[in-house]
């Protein structure tokens, strides 16, 4: 296992802790790469604010800066940290207990 | 945090291993404790799937098989796209005890990196930001 997986994991959650986070991150799925100008005018988070928050999913790898129009950063989802995040939630969806109890009644019924 | 790659669960059957090999290996044992319905092609690279009423349906692909011993698949992660190529290795272990079962599974593979390029992807991106930041900056100042 690389050491490396937990912390980008870390990072992820961390990002997601964040209401507003959540919702820059929300306005990018749906909306696709924006400013952070374009951000500001489409959710109640000030301008400043939103660079904070971009700055901080762009470290996380959530987030990727690209040049857009007269000079401004245009930012884009990159989902490949969320992918390895949800590894470490599969983890915790797998459910062996249910069906390894339904395996038994099984076998008992079946007697 | 603790990332978890392996999960290992144990239970004693009262029942011999043949049976409870039956249960895990045939169509009408795993879609009565399983899903609500299964197909499978019982031998290494052969196909299995499960199908449950509430609509999901899980491919497998079978990957070890010791009768009566050992039985091992791999599936994809839960509730990851169709296409997503990341695949969990089960193992099913029976070792008879008494006139029963002592069935272990063990599911390993959660941590795997979602591909070989990742890493490599992610340290480049880092390093791409840190020029994006001084433009960043730039543009928070200058606003």
């Amino acid at each position: 296992m690389a050491p490396d997986i937990e912390a980008v994991a870390e990072q992820v959650f961390t990002a997601l802790a964040d209401p507003s986070r959540r919702a820059i991150l929300a306005a990018l799925a749906s909306g696709g790469p924006a400013t952070a100008t374009d951000l500001a005018g489409r959710l109640p988070i000030t301008r400043q604010a939103i660079a904070k928050h971009l700055a901080l999913l762009a470290v996380a790898g959530l987030v990727t800066g690209e040049q857009g129009e007269r000079r401004r950063v245009r930012y884009r989802l990159r989902s490949a940290p969320m992918q390895l995040a949800q590894q470490f939630m599969a983890a915790l969806a797998r459910d062996w207990d249910g069906p390894l109890a339904g395996l038994k009644d099984h076998l008992d019924r079946s007697a | 945090m603790g990332f978890p790659d392996r999960i290992e669960r144990t239970i004693e059957l009262a029942h011999p291993p043949s049976k409870v090999w039956a249960a895990l290996t045939t169509a009408e044992g795993l879609g009565e404790w399983f899903g609500d319905e299964a197909t499978i092609d019982l031998r290494p690279g052969g196909a299995a799937q499960l199908r449950w009423d509430r609509g999901l349906t899980v491919e497998v692909r079978v990957e070890l098989v010791e009768e009566p011993t050992v039985f091992g698949f791999t599936w994809q992660l839960p509730n990851l796209p169709e296409d997503d190529p990341r695949r969990t290795y089960v193992e099913f272990t029976l070792e008879p005890r008494g006139t029963g079962t002592r069935l272990s599974v063990v599911e390993t593979g959660f941590a795997q990196l979602p591909q070989d390029a990742y890493r490599d992807e992610y340290d480049s991106h880092v390093r791409g930001w840190a020029r994006e930041l001084g433009e960043l900056a730039a543009y928070v100042n200058g606003a």
